[in-house]
């Protein structure tokens, strides 16, 4: 396994971060009808994409579907191989990092432990045949992390600290509603204190009177087991709530990145400005004229420059030609727009 | 005429199995007036879905309406209690997808794969009139501009699968707005679809809705949505109507503890640091329904010896409220 210094990387050794992205790439082939099934193009689900997590930090990655926001954080986690781009993780938090990208199956086994997901659907990710208990042991046996007592133990402590009596541990997930299912799979993603965890739409399926309580959950864990989270996710207003920073992806790019305060005040790029002012306001007093949002992109059948520009209503021909980089507007605020100006 | 399309009354369906009768809707009473949106709100399980199947008789076995009226007043000023109609009685078959046509969650159900997007519409035209096939086609293609198909001509020949779920839901709604009923149901019908979207589809159905001056009820989890698009709100809860009122009234100055709460846990309002209130507990299961109010075990304002003792009525309040709380007078003050 190579090792990575933060020099190598060539990030400030101010602020090291957890994890950092460089030029991922993820791309799945369109083939041809017929027996060759030559290769005829590709679908950049992910393209180009670059940011940090820091310690302690929760990144919110939002988009509408297919705008390769479960496919960024699948490839990370090696789901999915790179087709190319880098993604060093510091396992241990001593400043040794390890590339996710070029990591064999094998080398791969151990950093599960440290880096894990939680699933959208509390009903299709636990295994119905399997008790509450062997599903959240199941990690640490497979690690071989802890047995007997110490497992069990260990298995009561996590259920507690998601809010689950440690009772309930022989019952089925069919025994339990939705809410008490996501618990299930917060508390098998964290049985082996990992430091980075992905919440890939963790809260999406859940009533909004549960959702609270799961955001709430998931926010004093973050504080209590020093976590730090990739938070994917469409509903704006749990990511205002939750998140630190926000990176908004459109057609497999990262468009802005941000502080989530300065994000959702002062958007930079027009993409995020149309997903602010598309999202509803629970307020009868403030009905709101949708603008015209247009066709969403389509990640097989790219345009020339800017994915955006179709939609956009400030595109210039330069924005039709080229594909506007990241760059910084704020300190810590960064856009891929020309027109984004500083707020 | 009446001014409402729609009148329910004392509505109870209940689904039967080994373990029991599961009363899926208990006494409901709403009326949505002529013109008007009504927001049934609620979250999974709380029956909203099954009152809206309720109304065009699509409640299956084991479910069965077993009481209380479901009122439709035509537009010709007859009025039809559905809920007493036979199942195969001829005028269901008149009022449904005719006068009450239905727009439901998952586009892609809705639409036939086999059929194309004109063939589909056009079918509603030749079920409730006899336009030429000419007639019928320029009629589609005018609909379908108007719900913001880009090159309407175009789409008329295409299958539902060579479109976006945003653009098949469109293709839903004027499926709908083409037979020119009088109270359109939609289930759900911005769920599927991502925000930009979404926002585009709520002011079309609002904007049509206005224009041919047809009633909604918009069955919703989500309160925001009410808030922007409803004149009107139920709120529902284990079957029950707990509060309903105008839609500004309900969400500004809510008189349930549950309306109450299911507000304040909507994240996003709150700053950064704040906790976010939540409801605790979960909803019980149709078969372990609590005692007394059915809201008890998960209320902070919950008397024991009151609350927790025989079911509350629904009082009725200025103008034109309704809460179902034993404590419902000191509300106002105790959630301020």
């Amino acid at each position: 396994m190579n090792y990575y210094s933060i020099d190598q990387i060539g990030i400030p050794e101010t602020k090291p971060p957890l994890l950092a992205v460089r030029g991922l790439c993820k791309y799945f082939p369109i083939r041809s009808n017929g027996l060759i099934r030559r290769k005829i193009g590709d679908v950049r689900a992910v393209d180009r994409v670059s940011f940090d997590l820091y310690r302690h930090e929760t990144l919110g990655l939002v988009g509408e579907s297919g705008c390769g926001k479960s496919t960024t954080v699948r490839t990370i986690l090696r789901a999915l191989d790179f087709t190319s781009g880098r993604a060093y993780f510091d396992p241990e938090g001593d400043g040794r990092y390890v590339d996710f990208g070029e990591l064999s199956a094998r080398e791969l086994v151990p950093l599960r432990r440290s880096a894990q997901m939680i699933f959208q659907d509390p009903f299709s990710s636990l295994n119905p045949r399997m008790t509450v208990g062997s599903i959240v042991a199941e990690p640490l046996v497979i690690h071989g992390l802890a047995r007997g007592r110490a497992l069990e133990e260990r298995v009561d402590e996590i259920l507690i600290k998601v809010g689950l009596k440690p009772e309930y541990k022989n019952r089925y997930p069919h025994a339990f509603s939705g809410g008490q299912r996501q618990r299930i799979g917060i508390a098998r993603a964290l049985v082996m204190n990992p430091r980075f965890v992905v919440a890939d739409e963790a809260v999406s399926a859940l009533d909004v009177s549960v959702q609270a309580q799961v955001i709430n959950l998931l926010d004093d864990l973050k504080h209590d087991l020093g976590l730090s989270y990739i938070f994917v996710a469409h509903d704006l207003g749990v990511v205002r709530h939750i998140c630190d920073r926000v990176a908004v992806m459109y057609a497999g790019r990262i468009v802005e990145i941000g502080p989530v305060e300065t994000l959702f005040e002062h958007p930079a790029h027009p993409y995020t400005r149309l997903l602010l002012a598309s999202a509803p306001i629970p307020d009868p007093d403030r009905r709101m004229t949708p603008p015209d949002p247009g066709e969403v992109a389509d990640a097989g059948n790219l345009p020339a420059g800017c994915a955006f520009a179709p939609r956009c209503p400030f595109a210039s021909a330069a924005c039709r030609s080229e594909i506007p980089e990241l760059r910084e507007i704020a300190p810590g605020h960064t856009a891929a727009c020309p027109l984004a100006e500083e707020a | 005429m009446n001014p409402n399309v729609l009148e329910i009354e004392d509505l109870r369906v209940s689904f039967f199995s080994d373990e029991g009768e599961a009363r899926a809707v208990n006494r409901v009473r709403f009326a949505v007036p002529r013109g008007k949106v009504l927001a049934l709100v609620g979250e999974s399980g709380c029956g909203k879905s099954v009152t809206s199947y309720s109304v065009l008789r699509l409640i299956r076995k084991p479910g069965r309406i077993v009481g209380g009226r479901i009122l439709f007043h035509g537009a010709d000023g007859v009025s039809t209690d559905l809920a007493a109609l036979s199942e195969n009685d001829p005028r269901l078959f008149d009022i449904r997808g005719n006068r009450i046509s239905m727009i439901f969650q998952e586009p892609m159900t809705a639409l036939s794969p086999v059929h194309t997007i004109g063939n589909q519409l056009e079918e509603v035209l030749f079920t409730h009139g006899k336009p030429s096939k000419a007639e019928a086609r320029a009629r589609v293609i005018e609909m379908l501009g108007r719900v913001g198909i880009p090159a309407p001509e175009r789409r008329y020949a295409q299958y539902p699968f060579e479109l976006s779920g945003g653009m098949r839901q469109r293709i839903v709604i004027a499926m709908a707005m083409l037979s020119r009923s009088e109270l359109l149901i939609a289930d759900e019908p911005t769920t599927a679809l991502d925000v930009t979207i979404q926002a585009q589809v709520l002011a079309l159905m609002q904007s049509l809705q206005r224009e041919t001056g047809s009633s909604v009820l918009l069955i919703t989890h989500d309160l925001a949505v009410v808030a922007q698009v409803a004149d009107l709100v139920a709120v529902m809860y284990l079957g029950r109507i707990v509060e309903r009122g105008g839609v500004r009234e309900v969400i500004k100055s809510p008189l349930h503890p549950y309306t109450h709460g299911l507000l304040a846990s909507l994240p996003g309002l709150h700053g950064r640091s704040e906790r976010l209130p939540s409801i605790p507990g979960t909803v019980p299961g149709l078969f372990d329904l609590p005692e007394g109010c059915p809201f008890h075990p998960r209320c902070k304002f919950a008397k024991p010896g009151l609350c927790d003792t025989g079911e509350p009525p629904p009082e009725t309040t200025q103008n034109g409220r309704s809460v179902c709380c034993f404590r419902a007078a000191e509300m106002a003050e105790l959630l301020k």
